[in-house]
């Protein structure tokens, strides 16, 4: 078990264990959206108030949650990067920035979309809407930050640093719509109460979340290889590897 | 301490301060940071008599009235506590309705009315077919409301 967990940290090894687990994620990420799609789409029952627009929830509610998790799995990398000077750390938050980022405008974008004909606005300075908007721009932040440095390293420590910080908005996030008065209305599907909808559309609203993280899981997997590929560029099992190909 | 261990406390202080800070700062603005101010707020005069600010509500069943040939509405809201009227003049969200929780943008007239230049729905974090929601009704409109 521990020695798994050491192999963990070896660059060549993440870069070959990613590579095998990357079309398993992916595939499986595939088989979700599918179902997820088509139920959420065609077969889910309309909305009571909101007719077919509620659809929209069905993208927009999974890249809301990845965009939190991929930023809390980014501070988290971040942290074992910083503090036991694991290099892998590093690379894991440089490779999830991006994506969670991704993550972060397709939410606003979907929201903004849903607001116009339910709310009767693009946009609102609501507290939930506006502490999202600070998500994104904390993503940009440490995206920059890494890059902004001479020294790989310092870059790696600063953007770690800042992204650990900016964790802390992640609960306010989550918890915006409890604390404040606000135009987003509450949770839907929580940890431990029921959720507020029949399962013909929370079946595949859990299984398109379900299928977010495994895309999420996937491209990370792809893209921590090119990460590990690029700062390990140096070591001779990168020369095998470039040889070998 | 190895400097692993000094590491972890100095990341671990840091978020631990900014943490506390941050929740402070909450604390002091959260009044700032209502995006609405309810009807019962309004009647306890904490909204601002000489700034725009929003308020939000229930629309009260049956106090929708136009004005015909016109865009303006007046109505009603409540917090099931205290109720304000408001009127507006424009186009309204497809979700508003009697009955529906609404935000209006706007200030107070002196006559004790909520002018409002913008009027956006809310709806709550349930969902379900319309048939269900019929079936709800009808339940609820068997029991007598209390």
């Amino acid at each position: 078990m521990w020695n798994w967990f050491y192999k963990l940290a070896s660059p060549p090894y993440v870069y070959r264990l990613a590579a095998v687990l990357a079309p398993w994620l992916l595939g499986g990420a595939a088989l979700c959206i599918g179902y997820g799609l088509v139920d959420g789409l065609v077969f889910a029952p309309p909305d009571y108030q909101q007719g077919d627009a509620f659809r929209i929830i069905y993208v927009h509610a999974p890249s809301a949650w990845l965009s939190l998790s991929a930023y809390t799995l980014m501070a988290v990398a971040g942290g074992i990067g910083l503090i036991w000077r694991i290099k892998i750390g590093h690379a894991v938050a440089a490779a999830a920035a991006p994506i969670g980022a991704s993550f972060t405008v397709l939410a606003l974008l979907t929201g903004s979309l849903w607001g116009r004909p339910m709310w009767g606005t693009y946009w609102a300075w609501d507290p939930r809407l506006t502490s999202e908007l600070i998500l994104l721009f904390l993503y940009v932040g440490v995206m920059s930050l890494r890059s902004a440095f001479e020294d790989p390293g310092r870059g790696d420590r600063a953007a770690a640093l800042l992204a650990i910080v900016g964790v802390i908005n992640v609960p306010i996030i989550h918890y915006s719509v409890q604390w404040w008065n606000s135009l987003h209305q509450g949770a839907t599907v929580a940890k431990f109460a029921r959720p507020s909808m029949p399962g013909s559309m929370l079946w595949p609203l859990l299984s398109m979340l379900l299928g977010f993280m495994l895309f999420f899981g996937g491209v990370l997997c792809l893209r921590l290889r090119g990460e590990v590929l690029n700062r390990e560029r140096q070591s001779s099992w990168v020369r095998e590897v470039v040889r070998a190909s | 301490m190895t400097p692993r261990r000094k590491r972890l406390y100095v990341v671990l202080g840091i978020l631990g301060g900014v943490a506390a800070s941050v929740a402070l700062a909450v604390m002091a603005s959260r009044d700032n940071i209502m995006f609405y101010y309810d009807p019962s707020q309004i009647a306890a005069g904490k909204a601002p008599s000489d700034k725009r600010f929003r308020i939000g509500g229930m629309v009260v069943k049956g106090s929708v009235t136009r004005k015909p040939g016109d865009l303006q509405v007046r109505f009603v809201l409540t917090d099931f506590a205290h109720q304000v009227p408001v009127e507006y003049t424009g186009v309204l969200p497809d979700l508003f309705r009697e009955g529906q929780g609404i935000i209006a943008h706007g200030s107070m007239s002196p006559n004790g009315a909520f002018v409002a230049d913008e009027v956006l729905a809310k709806h709550d974090e349930k969902y379900m077919p319309p048939e269900v929601a019929a079936s709800l009704k009808k339940k609820a409109g068997a029991k007598p409301i209390s």
